[in-house]
């Protein structure tokens, strides 16, 4: 494999780094103009930097990589970890993702938090994510994953908390914590029991390359060990992508402001999940196992969540339940095997779901912080450029050709249904169905119709600066044109999404082939042919899906209509499930927490406060207790220090002349 | 006839031991310092009578020595008693107890 080194790409996630200390420097000594200045320009330049090392990887052969070793960070045999930089091509897309939806995000927090007195912090901590997920992404080495997995973990709860002073956000920041606390418990025993195995099949490491190597013979070795590792790396990846069963904190993520949940929760954070897996193709390609049942979670989870979004009546709670059933999309896709079809919507996704939660941004600010679609209406007059924007995007998402998410979606069920997974690809065509209406319906009720608002807040409603509507716009053409580069096979250029990070990744077909030697690996991209006319029927579904929930948003809520209230009564039942989202935080509640805290009431009450603390404060008391005594000697009077010693005499010499002979 | 040793040695065991007895008991301090000094010459007894029978003059020698010390720590006692006197009014072994524990 053609390597390059280079020592550019350290600079990549160094850079926001930096930024980190000038905004704690800057919100130390109150100078706010310095944080506002170097958090975005931080994040610019190692744009730049980005792109110049990903112009020098393109001049690489195919299957090439830029490497930067940094130093050796532990060094223990049998275990050696690098500090190694890798950019190959799917580190290459996130890396242009991170950094260039990261810069619009820092550009649009500009205008939104130029009022908030913490403005330093904050760009001190969204510069400390972006690094982190860069550091994450350019990892050559799990260890070194890690460190960016548990930095952006670590962002993620400073930022949901970032206005601590209400307690509910501190609270919310605090679940987000936790529930990726279980899932990164998992993801170590994992790493630990990969590092362990791979020792029985060769010199043990846990470098992605050699992983990649070792991976086969480990396969045929212990399947089962295999499979483990798959799966307790699979529930990390569930806890930081919000996936089934631990994406309970992402909704409650939606205390923090707007920008953090556009780049946190949207673009970068939660996809790592979805990163980690396609980054261990060659792991996962040996368990069809773990593979069957990352398609499961995926596909479940898209269509959980969106059913969830449909009753929702705060906007950025019906974004992040799409959030959630979008990167099921993505999980699913990566396990069917279609790993840059998993990518490909990663990307596609990162642009129309930030520009969405930038948009709801803007309503926010324009509306005092309004968020109940239900006191909205008519913002379309009021809000040109936001209101165009977000249906740019809700078009996206919905499905609608030729938009962004219609092919990174169509290849993901494409890949599904060719896969033979039919299960999995219904459950995604009906939530695609379920995605379109809901995005649709919170679109009519923000910004269509009659006005709801509140008076007071209708007075004062304006469209955002343009620190705010700038990046709207990009992200809006990028919602546009951010599809055309994974076109259908055959059609026009095809698939040059997928072309392009065909070397990093296995296939399910190549990984036998390594393994019996007796196939030929002619199978590319990882799925079998489909014909013409199935893969046009598929897409017509799909559009056709698409468009029937639009058209049903539209019956019930584009016009007046009782409809909906009336709906709402007749099926109660259902609603009341879906409005208490299943009741799993309810369950999750009655199940693990107060089992937990009673435990932990125990330990605190009995074990720590009556036991142990008792044998220490009575062990104090007893020579406390016998000094009580033993001070009675010391009477002041001298005759008793007298007869001390004159006892004490007697007793020497008689131990002398009596016993010791 | 002379006297055995031995009617010197314990008449000079039960001096001591009235001494000793007396240090212990006796309430008054002076009356203690009369017991340390009964102490002291029951031991120059012993020694003297010992340096007779071994006819050897270290005894006797020691003897010089062991009064000089007695009279100089009879002045230092007597001179304690009397600072406290001064303060105390008492000459009660009993009520000297200010370093009690």
């Amino acid at each position: 494999m053609p390597e390059a080194t280079t020592s550019l790409l350290r600079w990549i996630p160094l850079l926001p780094f930096l930024g980190t200390a000038a905004c704690i420097f800057a919100a130390a000594t109150g100078k706010k103009a310095l944080a506002r200045a170097t958090g975005p320009g931080v994040i610019l330049l190692a744009f730049a930097v980005a792109l110049v090392s990903v112009g020098r990887f393109w001049s690489l052969p195919a299957g090439g990589s830029l490497v930067d070793h940094v130093y050796t960070w532990i060094r223990v045999p049998p275990l050696d970890v690098a500090m190694t930089f890798r950019l190959d091509a799917l580190t290459a897309v996130m890396v242009l993702v991170v950094t260039g939806v990261g810069f619009l995000i820092h550009l649009y927090s500009l205008g939104y938090m130029h009022d908030d007195p913490d403005v330093a912090r904050y760009f001190a901590y969204l510069n400390l994510f972006t690094g982190s997920m860069l550091v994450l992404v350019l990892a050559d080495a799990l260890p070194v994953l890690f460190i960016g997995w548990e930095g952006v973990g670590l962002c993620s709860y400073l930022l949901i908390g970032f206005w601590y002073a209400e307690l509910p956000n501190a609270i919310a920041g605090r679940k987000a914590f936790v529930a990726n606390r279980v899932g990164d418990a998992a993801f170590l025993i994992g790493m630990f029991l990969l590092f362990w195995s791979l020792g029985s099949v060769g010199t043990p490491s846990l470098s992605f390359p050699d992983i990649n190597r070792l991976a086969p013979a480990l396969a045929e070795h212990s399947p089962a060990i295999v499979t483990a590792v798959c799966l307790l790396l699979l529930v990390g990846a569930t806890g930081k992508s919000a996936q089934i069963p631990l994406y309970v904190w992402l909704p409650d993520a939606m205390a923090g402001p707007t920008p953090v949940s556009a780049l946190i929760h949207a673009a970068t954070m939660v996809t790592a999940g979805v990163y980690m897996i396609a980054r261990l193709s060659h792991l996962y390609v040996l368990s069809p196992v773990a593979l069957e049942v990352v398609a499961t979670i995926g596909a479940l989870t898209a269509l959980f969540a969106a059913t969830i979004a449909v009753v929702q009546t705060d906007l950025k709670k019906i974004l992040a339940y799409s959030t959630i059933s979008q990167i099921g999309y993505m999980i699913l896709g990566v396990g069917v095997g279609a790993f840059s079809a998993g990518v490909f919507h990663l990307m596609t996704h990162a642009f129309f779901k930030a520009l969405l939660f930038l948009g709801a941004g803007s309503v926010m600010h324009a509306l005092h912080g309004e968020l109940n679609v239900f006191k909205m209406g008519g913002l379309r007059k009021h809000l040109p450029i936001t209101s165009k924007t977000f249906l740019i995007a809700t078009l996206a998402i919905a499905g609608v050709p030729p938009l962004a998410a219609f092919f990174s979606k169509d290849m993901v069920l494409e890949a599904a249904f060719a896969g033979g997974y039919r299960v999995q690809w219904f459950l995604g065509l009906v939530a695609a169905g379920i995605t379109a209406f809901y995005m649709f319906r919170a679109y009519f009720l923000a910004f269509e119709g009659e006005s709801r608002m509140d008076p007071e807040k209708e007075a004062h409603v304006h469209e955002s600066p343009a620190t705010m509507t700038i990046p709207l716009l990009v992200l809006a053409v990028l919602s546009i044109v951010g599809g055309w580069v994974g076109l259908p096979h055959g059609f026009l250029w095809g698939d040059r999404f997928g072309d392009f990070l065909q070397p990093v990744f296995a296939t399910p077909a190549a990984a036998h082939a390594s393994a019996h030697a007796a196939e030929s690996a002619a199978h590319a991209g990882g799925h079998a042919e489909l014909a013409t006319g199935t893969l046009l029927f598929l897409m017509l579904l799909t559009t056709g899906v698409a468009l029937a929930g639009i058209f049903a948003a539209w019956r019930l809520y584009g016009r007046p209509s009782e409809q909906p209230s009336r709906l709402q009564e007749r099926f109660r039942p259902a609603y009341e499930m879906l409005a208490n989202k299943y009741w799993v935080d309810e369950l999750y509640d009655l199940v693990f927490i107060r089992p937990y805290v009673a435990t932990s009431r125990f330990f605190w009450k009995v074990v720590d406060a009556t036991v142990i603390d008792g044998v220490v404060n009575g062990v104090g008391r007893v020579f406390d207790g016998s000094a009580l005594l033993w001070r009675r000697v010391q009477s002041g009077n001298v005759q008793h220090y007298a007869l001390a010693m004159v006892l004490g005499a007697v007793v020497t010499a008689g131990y002398y002349y009596w016993v010791a002979r | 006839m002379a006297v055995p040793v031995q009617h010197y040695l314990v008449l000079s065991a039960i001096l001591f031991a009235i001494g000793a007895v007396g240090v212990l008991v006796r309430r008054n301090v002076i009356v203690v310092f009369m017991a340390i000094e009964l102490m002291l010459n029951a031991v120059n007894l012993a020694f003297v009578a010992l340096a007779r029978q071994r006819a050897s003059m270290d005894g006797q020698v020691i003897v010089f020595f062991v009064m000089t010390v007695a009279a100089a720590e009879a002045a230092v006692g007597l001179a304690i008693i009397l600072a406290n006197f001064a303060q105390r009014r008492t000459l009660h072994a009993d009520e000297i107890s200010t370093l009690r524990g």
